[in-house]
C-alpha cells in the first residue's frame, strides 16, 4: 500500500510525516508540458555548473596538478572523515530518530525542528557554535582539557564531530520519516511473542527500515564529504591532519584557480562514484 | 543609512569646490612620488566641481575602518556623491573585478591582487601604493605565555594559528619566519587575517602572527607583540582606478583623498604604515 522508500523520504528536508503516496505503472503516462518544461529547466540549472566544470577544467594540466601527495592527503583524510563522521551519525541519530518517530513526549515538535537546524544553520555558524561548546576555552570543552587534556580542535577528530554535527539531522530526519512509514505492528506482534523492546527493534524494525537508513547514511556521508564552513572553522587547515578536500579547494581558489577546478573534479568523480554506486546497491526498491 | 540626511546637508555644504581644491593640494603635498598627480590634478580643476553620483570602492577587508571613515569624510566633502563599499579579501575582488563586476576604484591588500586586475587590463593608469601594513604577533590579552619573539611561537605546547600561505597575511609571515630562521608548526593555516585572529580571540590558539591593524581593531581582546622581523616582510597596499569605472572623475578624487594628508592620519589611527 505504501512505500517503504520513495526516494522523498529520502531527501530528508521534510519535516512533516511522509505522505503517503500510491506507487505502480501509474506515473509511466504522458507527461504533461506545465510538468516537462520547469522539470527539464531544474535539470540543466543543476547540472550546468558541473559542466561547466567539465569544460573549463585544464585537462592537460590534470595528471601534474593532482600528482601532489597535499592533493591526496586531502582526498584521503576526506574519505576517512566523512566515513567516521556518517558511523558516528548512525549509531547516535538511528536512536534518536527512533524516540522521534516512536515516543511521545512533551514538547518533540520542538525537538525535532531543533534537530534540523544545523540543516539550515551556516556552517560557519556550526563551527562557531563548536569551537563555544567543546573548544579549548568552551562550555564543555574545558572541563574536556582539564579533566582528561583532550582538545578537539585542530584536530582530527575535530573534523569528524564537525562533519557529523552538519551531516547528522540529514540521517536522522531520513529515518525518522520511514520509521513512520513503517508499520508499528510489526514490532508490536513481536513484543507479544516475547521479545523485548530492544530486541523487536533490533531484529525487526532495523531490517524494515534498512533501505531508509542507508538512504539516510549516503546523504549523510555525502554532506560530510562536501563540508566545508564547520570544519575550517573548529577544525582549522592543516595538510594531512584537518585539510579536507574542500578547503584544499578553497585555499587553491585564492591563487591558483586551474588548481581548485582539478581539486573539484576529483571530488565530483569521487561523490558521482559512491553516490551511483550505493543507490544502485541499496537505494533503489528490489 | 543616513543618506536623506545628507541630501538635506548638500544645501549647506557650497564649498564643495573649495573642500576639492583643498583636497588635491593635500594629496599633491604628500605624495611626491606620484607619477600620476596630472590624472588627479584634472579632478581639481575649479571648472569641474561638480562631483556626482556614486562611487563604488571595492577595497581589502583590512581597510574596512578606515575606508568607512574616508567615504563619509569623501561624501560630506562632495555633497551630491556617495561612496558605496565591498569589503572582502583581495583575491576574491580582484576575481569580480575580472570577471566584470561593476567597480570604480579597486584597493588590494597585496601587489599581487592588484597585479590580477591590471594584468586583466582593468585598471586604469598604475596603481599607487598608498599604505603598508606590518605584521605583529597576537597573543591572549596580558601575554600569559609571555611571547616576545616568533622565535618563542616554537616553544612546545603553544597553539599557534598562521594564515595560508595562499592569501597575502601567510605570504608574509612565511617571509618573516624565513628571515628569522624560524621554522614553526602552526596548528592551523587559516584562510584569512581575521579568522587567524579570531582563533586567538576565542582563546582556542595561544597566538596568530597577523596585521598591526587587525590587533588594533581587535581592541583589548588580544595583545600585539611586535618583532624585527617584521620590517622585511611589508604588505604595500595599491589604489587604482579601473577602466570600467562609471564614475572615473570622483573615483579619482576618492584616491586623492585617501592619498591625502588627512586620509593618511586615518590610516595611521587604523595601524597602517605611511608608504
Amino acid at each position: 500500500m505504501t512505500s517503504l522508500d520513495e526516494p522523498g523520504a529520502a531527501t530528508g528536508l521534510r519535516t512533516r510525516p511522509p505522505r503517503r503516496r500510491r506507487t505502480g505503472a501509474r506515473g509511466r503516462r504522458a507527461v504533461p508540458l506545465p510538468l516537462l518544461l520547469p522539470g527539464l529547466l531544474a535539470l540543466a540549472f543543476l547540472l550546468l555548473p558541473l559542466l561547466a566544470l567539465l569544460v573549463r577544467a585544464p585537462w592537460r594540466a590534470l595528471p601534474e596538478q593532482l600528482s601532489s601527495t597535499e592533493v591526496w592527503q586531502a582526498l584521503q583524510l576526506s574519505l576517512i572523515s566523512a566515513t567516521a563522521a556518517t558511523a558516528v551519525s548512525l549509531v547516535l541519530g538511528v536512536p534518536l530518530a527512533w524516540l522521534l518517530a516512536r515516543t511521545d513526549f512533551p514538547g518533540r515538535g520542538l525537538v525535532r525542528a531543533l534537530v534540523t537546524l544545523p540543516l539550515v544553520l551556516p556552517p560557519v555558524v556550526g563551527g562557531v557554535a563548536l569551537l563555544l561548546a567543546l573548544g579549548r576555552n568552551g562550555v564543555v570543552g574545558q572541563w574536556l582539557d582539564a579533566w582528561f587534556g583532550i582538545t578537539l580542535p585542530f584536530t582530527t577528530t575535530g573534523v569528524v564531530i564537525a562533519e557529523a554535527f552538519v551531516a547528522m539531522p540529514f540521517l536522522v530526519i531520513s529515518v525518522e520519516g520511514t520509521l513512520r512509514a513503517a508499520d508499528p505492528r510489526y514490532e508490536e506482534a513481536a513484543t507479544t511473542l516475547g521479545a523485548s523492546r530492544f530486541t523487536a527493534f533490533r531484529r525487526v524494525t532495523l531490517p524494515l527500515i534498512a533501505p531508509g537508513i542507508a538512504a539516510g547514511a549516503v546523504l549523510a556521508w555525502a554532506r560530510a564529504l562536501g563540508e566545508f564552513g564547520a570544519t575550517i572553522t573548529f577544525a582549522g587547515n592543516f595538510p594531512g591532519r584537518t585539510q579536507t578536500m574542500p578547503l584544499s579547494v578553497y585555499l587553491a581558489l585564492q591563487n591558483d584557480p586551474e588548481a581548485a577546478i582539478a581539486l573539484s573534479l576529483v571530488l565530483l568523480t569521487v561523490s558521482i562514484a559512491v553516490l551511483a554506486a550505493l543507490r544502485d546497491r541499496w537505494m533503489t526498491t528490489p | 543609512m543616513t543618506r536623506s540626511v545628507r541630501r538635506t546637508r548638500r544645501l549647506l555644504r557650497l564649498a564643495g569646490a573649495g573642500a576639492v581644491a583643498v583636497l588635491a593640494l593635500g594629496a599633491c603635498s604628500s605624495s611626491p612620488d606620484a607619477s600620476d598627480t596630472k590624472g588627479s590634478g584634472s579632478s581639481d580643476a575649479p571648472a569641474s566641481p561638480k562631483l556626482s553620483g556614486t562611487v563604488t570602492v571595492f577595497a581589502a577587508a583590512s581597510l574596512k575602518e578606515s575606508f568607512t571613515t574616508l567615504g563619509k569624510e569623501f561624501e560630506q566633502r562632495h555633497p551630491g556623491t556617495e561612496v558605496g563599499f565591498n569589503f572582502g579579501g583581495s583575491d576574491t575582488l580582484a576575481a569580480s573585478i575580472t570577471s566584470g563586476a561593476p567597480a570604480d576604484v579597486f584597493a588590494a591588500a597585496s601587489p599581487g591582487t592588484m597585479k590580477t586586475v591590471t594584468d586583466g587590463n582593468e585598471a586604469s593608469g598604475t596603481p599607487v601604493t598608498f599604505a603598508r601594513n606590518q605584521l605583529e604577533i597576537a597573543t591572549l590579552p596580558g601575554n600569559p605565555d609571555k611571547v616576545t619573539s616568533l622565535k618563542d611561537l616554537t616553544r612546545s605546547g603553544l597553539k599557534v594559528v598562521l594564515c595560508d600561505k595562499t592569501v597575502p597575511c601567510g605570504s608574509a609571515a612565511r617571509k618573516a619566519l624565513d628571515a628569522a630562521g624560524v621554522r614553526l608548526t602552526p596548528v592551523s593555516y587559516e584562510q584569512d587575517v581575521k579568522s587567524a585572529l579570531n582563533k586567538v580571540e576565542l582563546k582556542e590558539a595561544d597566538a596568530a602572527v597577523v596585521y598591526k591593524t587587525d590587533v588594533r581593531a581587535a581592541g583589548g581582546k588580544v595583545e600585539g607583540v611586535e618583532f624585527p622581523e617584521s620590517a622585511g616582510a611589508v604588505n604595500d597596499y595599491p589604489i587604482a582606478v579601473l577602466k570600467n569605472a562609471e564614475h572615473a572623475e570622483a573615483a579619482k578624487a576618492f584616491i586623492a583623498l585617501v592619498r591625502s594628508a588627512e586620509g593618511q592620519k586615518v590610516l595611521g589611527r587604523a595601524g597602517f604604515l605611511k608608504p
